[in-house]
């Protein structure tokens, strides 16, 4: 008996806590809000189906339990209801499916306007680069990564020479323009991933991976890691600063690029 | 993936064909009492054993599978240098269809009864399953001496592995041969027993041999090469 | 192998046995220790896996200490809860659900369902065990090697899991996590070929295919995908034992480790990872569809019902396992693979919703009209419907590709699989407990323990898990050993954080009070006699209580019916025993 009041409790107390929780996703800061939709969608179909099963349970437990004299039906099967309930967790499965699928269309076609980042991660920090004036990034190798080449670029690339290596500090991204971020490991797995972008891929050492997002909002965003990667995974933090145009221009002419961090002593002497 | 994929589909296949003539659709509720009436959907006839040999010889299968999906997998990446094809391994072949052949000669002398022949039979294969061991550490010397070190590439390191993997399968396989022997020679051979002996080691030593011809031609670079035409013809 | 069973050679095994002494081991040792009896091996399997089960329940105690009271306890350190992790996830997958349910119950439970004396391999059987007894001290032998057990997560992801900035990494603990698992995968395939063989092979007269309780079809079948899934992980663990010590690079590619060079090059750590889920997903079931066969008998023998079809349900058995096989990269949608795979696999994935809904279905049917007696089985079964559903309704987020994106490595993962994968199996492993205990010792289980430890499982555990997917849903990631300076995290975050781990002190507490009414129950138990739940399966059927080696009396039964008759109308008694002939003939009688 007390179980059938618990069961109710338990689908009730489950929706107050969806419905009242303080804990819920961050304000969303990219153009993902169709991630959000689905999993909204997500969550109303599942609820529904939770509530539904556990309360016919709880209802059968209290209506059915033992008492003297009572016998149980003999029912082996019954086609039509199978059937039913067949086709209507397919319909209810392909709800899910068939919106999240087209959303995951969008998610890997990159659009042609996109800007190139590359993010860099090692144990236990993240470093970006953008490409310069060419628009274009230059080539990398894990095998040159040194003290004095920390990204690893090929240093006579004419691509690379250009490009803004933005160590161990903060990224800034202008809002508003599509971004595909190429992301890259020197040593072991990492997971770019700001929460409130929603977006998020593993860096793999050895090639390079990659997702799209527009920044929608600036402000100030953390950057987790979200592969184990070490001992030190839960330190390896980072920071994105989505900029107005005009900021982001004035922050990335402070930035330096691959040709003057690996020729200090002519830059200085060019001065 | 692909290779594994596929060997599980004829897994898959063998088990849904035999489930199939199982009676899946019946309805048991309705036949309570009956105890002979289906005697196709009772426990089988065939020796546990046997059974039991060709279900561990599935899992294999899997394994050397997975080894072969690895395999392809690892050799799309640029740094992939495959190791000549040692010639030792075509005699090494030979000496693996030999010892095959042997034991299936002994399996049919022991369904005759000719216990003179089925030692004969066993020993021959025991000993050229021993000389194909051998001469596979001599193909992993041979390599190692013309700088085809483990570690030089990745397709050495495979070369190496799966060879070990197969070979150490062959001597799992003489430990049951050895007792098989054992028991040709024993005092007293029980015929039926020596038989299904004798048979399960018969199947054990095909299904390697197949499992390193489809190795050899992955290993030596040829199933790429077939699938590579498949392709070309199909586009 | 051959000659050690009496009777292998034919197909069926003898059903009349003239000398029972055939069956009775003679010494001591071969009575309790190296016994070739399946029940005593399943007694040893199940005792062993609970052992070490214990061990990682005290490591998911220290993590939750660390996570709900940050910075409070100076001994975790974040190498330490790297170790606890992986342990606590390794233990509790394979050396605990895996060894118990196929090892415990598979060992227990095939031969007296299916009306056999024994497996059909005693001594592989046997063999099994010990080699699942070195693979844990293996195990265990690397919490005190230099360095400690390995931090890699439960998944081993190279190059993380052999480099140095992992604990264990370049020290002996990777190395013998390696060596444990390929000793447990060769003593699985050793115990494993005798489940899949003994019902193939040994089944009594009568019993076909479609009279199996639903039990023997979700181990067996948990079985065979295990036999066909564990090489996958076998190989991975080879393959990256050679990496670790021979250097070579299956899975290593250039790598700088803490500003070093290392002398790897060009290897996929993708590669590891399709092996490692190859194996890994299907053992999601492999776990499962045990726990679905026995719910099935659970809540049939105890709502006194036969269970709601029954040919769905062994359809959806066979459907579920061979459908998994093609989803195991749900697991990587995040990795770095050719983002166009997501397209298949979140279809795979989604379409086994379908026939596990049409479990969940049948059995809540199953209760439909019944005769519910609230037993302590039949309140776990419950509870495992409610959690399991839970669950696996969490399983359509993260197997919907798009949606998986921003749930991925998160709390929210920890707490779907949690639910669906360790709160839901265990509590059918108690339920099974609860219902066969006194089969296996004579005596009942005490009731009044028995409602504590469900009502503080149940509700407890609910309490953890349920929270928990709201913090994942905030984006905290999981396997982070410090919370503290997170921007996301909110006070009232750390809050529920605090609330989960006491939670979690509570339900383990809970546990020891149920391994105290295991071995107090053993001596002080009611006397159940031969069986006490009315129920219609053979194994209630046998002549002693336990029973002994052979299992059945001089005679083996003989099957006259499914499984599930009862309360069939007409009948004098609200069940009918499967090897009653009722009207047939007279009860115990030859066909």
């Amino acid at each position: 008996m007390a179980i059938a009041l618990v069961l109710v409790l338990v689908v009730a107390g489950s929706i107050l806590f969806h419905l009242y929780s303080p804990w819920w996703w961050t304000p969303i800061a990219s153009n993902w809000g169709y991630i959000d939709q689905t999993l909204i969608v997500t969550f109303w179909i599942t609820g529904a189906v939770f509530a539904a099963v556990v309360l016919f349970m709880a209802y059968c437990v209290f209506r059915f339990r033992h008492k003297d004299g009572q016998r149980a039906d003999y029912e082996p099967e019954n086609r039509k209801l199978e059937t039913w309930l067949t086709v209507i967790t397919a319909i209810g499965v392909a709800a899910m499916l068939v919106p999240g699928l087209f959303v995951w269309n969008q998610f890997v076609q990159v659009p042609d306007d996109a800007t190139e980042v590359e993010v860099v991660g090692q144990q236990w920090q993240w470093s970006f680069r953008l490409p310069g004036a060419d628009g274009k990034l230059g080539k990398s190798e894990t095998r040159l990564v040194s003290a004095d080449n920390p990204l690893g670029l090929i240093p006579d690339d004419p691509n690379g020479q250009d490009d803004v290596v933005v160590e161990a500090a903060d990224l800034h991204l202008p809002v508003g323009k599509p971004v595909k971020m190429l992301l890259r490991s020197i040593d072991v797995l990492h997971d770019f991933y700001v929460p409130e972008f929603r977006a998020k891929m593993d860096m793999i050492p050895g090639s390079v991976t990659y997702f799209w997002f527009t920044p929608t909002r600036t402000g100030t965003f953390q950057v987790l890691c979200a592969e184990l990667c070490g001992q030190g995974h839960a330190y390896m933090r980072g920071g994105v600063m989505v900029d107005t145009e005009e900021d982001y221009v004035a922050w990335l002419g402070e930035q330096q690029t691959f040709a003057q961090l690996t020729a200090p002593e002519q830059t200085s002497l060019a001065d | 993936m692909t290779v594994i994929v596929v060997v599980l589909m004829v897994v898959f296949g063998i088990a849904g064909w035999w489930l199939s003539q199982q009676r899946l659709m019946s309805k048991p509720w309705l036949e309570a009492g009956s105890v002979a009436a289906f005697p196709g959907t009772e426990s089988g006839s065939m020796p546990m054993a046997k059974v039991g040999l060709g279900v561990f010889l599935a899992v294999v299968g899997c394994l050397f599978a997975l080894f072969t999906s690895a395999y392809s997998m690892r050799m799309e990446y640029a740094d992939w240098s495959a190791p000549p094809v040692p010639p030792l391994l075509w005699i090494n072949t030979g000496i693996l269809l030999l010892s095959s052949v042997a034991l299936h000669c002994a399996l049919i002398a022991a369904r005759n009864g000719q216990t003179e022949l089925v030692r004969l039979g066993l020993a021959t294969a025991g000993l050229t399953a021993i000389a194909f061991l051998i001469g596979q550490i001599v193909v992993w010397r041979e390599l190692e001496a013309n700088g085809h070190f483990l570690t030089a590439n990745p397709a050495n390191a495979f070369f190496y592995l799966i060879t070990g993997m197969h070979g150490l399968h062959i001597l799992g396989g003489l430990a049951g041969l050895a007792r098989t022997t054992s028991r040709a020679w024993g005092p007293d051979p029980a015929p039926a027993k020596l038989t299904l002996s004798v048979e399960l080691c018969a199947m054990y030593w095909h299904f390697l041999l197949i499992v390193w011809l489809a190795l050899f031609l992955v290993l030596a670079g040829w199933a790429e090469r077939f699938i590579g035409v498949c392709r070309q013809l199909l586009t | 192998m051959v000659d050690v069973t009496p009777g292998a050679i034919d197909g069926i095994p003898p059903a009349e046995v003239p000398e029972m002494d055939l069956y009775h081991p003679h010494s001591w040792w071969t009575k309790y220790v190296f016994s070739q009896d399946a029940k005593v091996i399943a007694i040893q399997y199940s005792g062993t896996a609970i052992a070490i089960g214990m061990v990682a329940l005290v490591l998911s105690w220290l993590m939750r200490l660390q996570l709900g009271f940050p910075g409070t306890f100076d001994f975790i350190t974040p190498e330490a809860y790297y170790q606890f992790i992986t342990m606590h996830g390794m233990i509790m997958v394979v050396y605990l659900l895996t060894a118990l349910f196929l090892g415990g119950f598979g060992n227990y439970l095939i031969p007296l369902m299916v009306g056999a004396r024994d497996m059909v391999f005693p001594y592989a059987n046997m063999l099994s065990y010990w080699i699942y007894l070195l693979a844990v001290l293996v195990l265990v032998a690397s919490f005190f090697a230099p360095g400690g057990p390995t931090g890699a997560g439960w998944t081993l992801y190279p190059p993380q899991a052999i480099m140095s900035g992992t604990p264990g990494g370049q020290q002996s603990g990777i190395i013998l996590m390696l060596v444990s698992l390929i000793l447990f995968v060769i003593g699985f395939t050793m115990g494993g070929l005798n489940y899949v063989v003994t019902v193939l092979q040994a089944r009594t007269r009568g019993m076909t295919l479609m009279r199996l309780p639903l039990t023997v079809w979700g181990i067996f079948t948990a079985t065979v995908m295990a036999l066909l899934a564990f090489p996958a992980l076998l190989v991975a663990c080879i393959m990256m034992l050679f990496d670790r010590l021979l250097g070579t690079s299956f899975f290593m590619p250039a790598v700088v480790e803490l500003g070093q060079q290392l002398q790897t090059n060009g290897g996929s750590p993708i590669l590891f990872q399709h092996l490692f889920w190859f194996f890994g997903h299907p053992e999601v079931y492999i776990v499962a569809l045990p726990a679905f066969g026995i719910v099935s008998d659970l809540i049939s023998t105890h709502a006194r019902k036969n269970i709601f079809g029954y040919r769905m349900m062994v359809w959806a058995i066979v459907g579920i396992g061979a459908l998994s096989f093609i989803v195991w990269a749900h697991h990587m949608y995040v990795s770095g693979m050719d983002p166009y795979f997501g397209f298949f696999f979140a279809t795979t994935t989604l379409i086994i919703a379908v026939p596990t809904a049409i479990k969940v279905y049948n059995w809540v049917l199953t209760l439909w009209r019944g005769d519910i007696h609230l037993t302590i089985p039949m309140l776990f079964a419950l509870a495992f419907i409610v959690t399991f559903v839970n669950g696996g309704l969490t399983g359509l987020f993260l197997g919907n590709v798009v949606v998986d994106v921003p749930l991925s490595d998160t709390m929210f993962v920890v707490a779907h699989f949690h639910m669906v994968m360790g709160v839901a199996p265990i509590t059918v492993i108690f339920g099974a407990i609860y219902h066969w205990y006194p089969k296996i010792t004579g005596r009942m289980l005490n009731q009044a323990l028995g409602q504590f430890h469900f009502w503080m499982t149940f509700v407890g555990a609910y309490l953890i898990f349920f929270p928990m997917h709201y913090v994942g849903l905030m984006g905290v990631p999981r396997r982070y050993s410090e919370l503290g300076d997170m921007a996301l995290m909110t006070e009232s975050a750390h809050q529920l954080n605090a609330f989960i781990s006491i939670m979690a002190f509570i339900v383990g507490f809970a546990q020891l009070v149920f391994l105290f009414n295991l071995i107090w129950s053993i001596r002080h138990g009611k006397e159940a006699g031969p069986n006490p739940w009315r129920a219609t399966t053979l194994e209630w059927q046998t002549e002693h209580t336990p029973p002994q080696h052979g299992n059945f009396g001089k005679q083996l039964p003989i099957v006259y019916r499914w499984a599930y008759d009862y309360s069939v109308p007409g009948a004098k008694e609200d069940f009918i025993a499967q090897n009653d002939p009722g009207e047939y003939g007279s009860p115990g009688g030859h066909a």
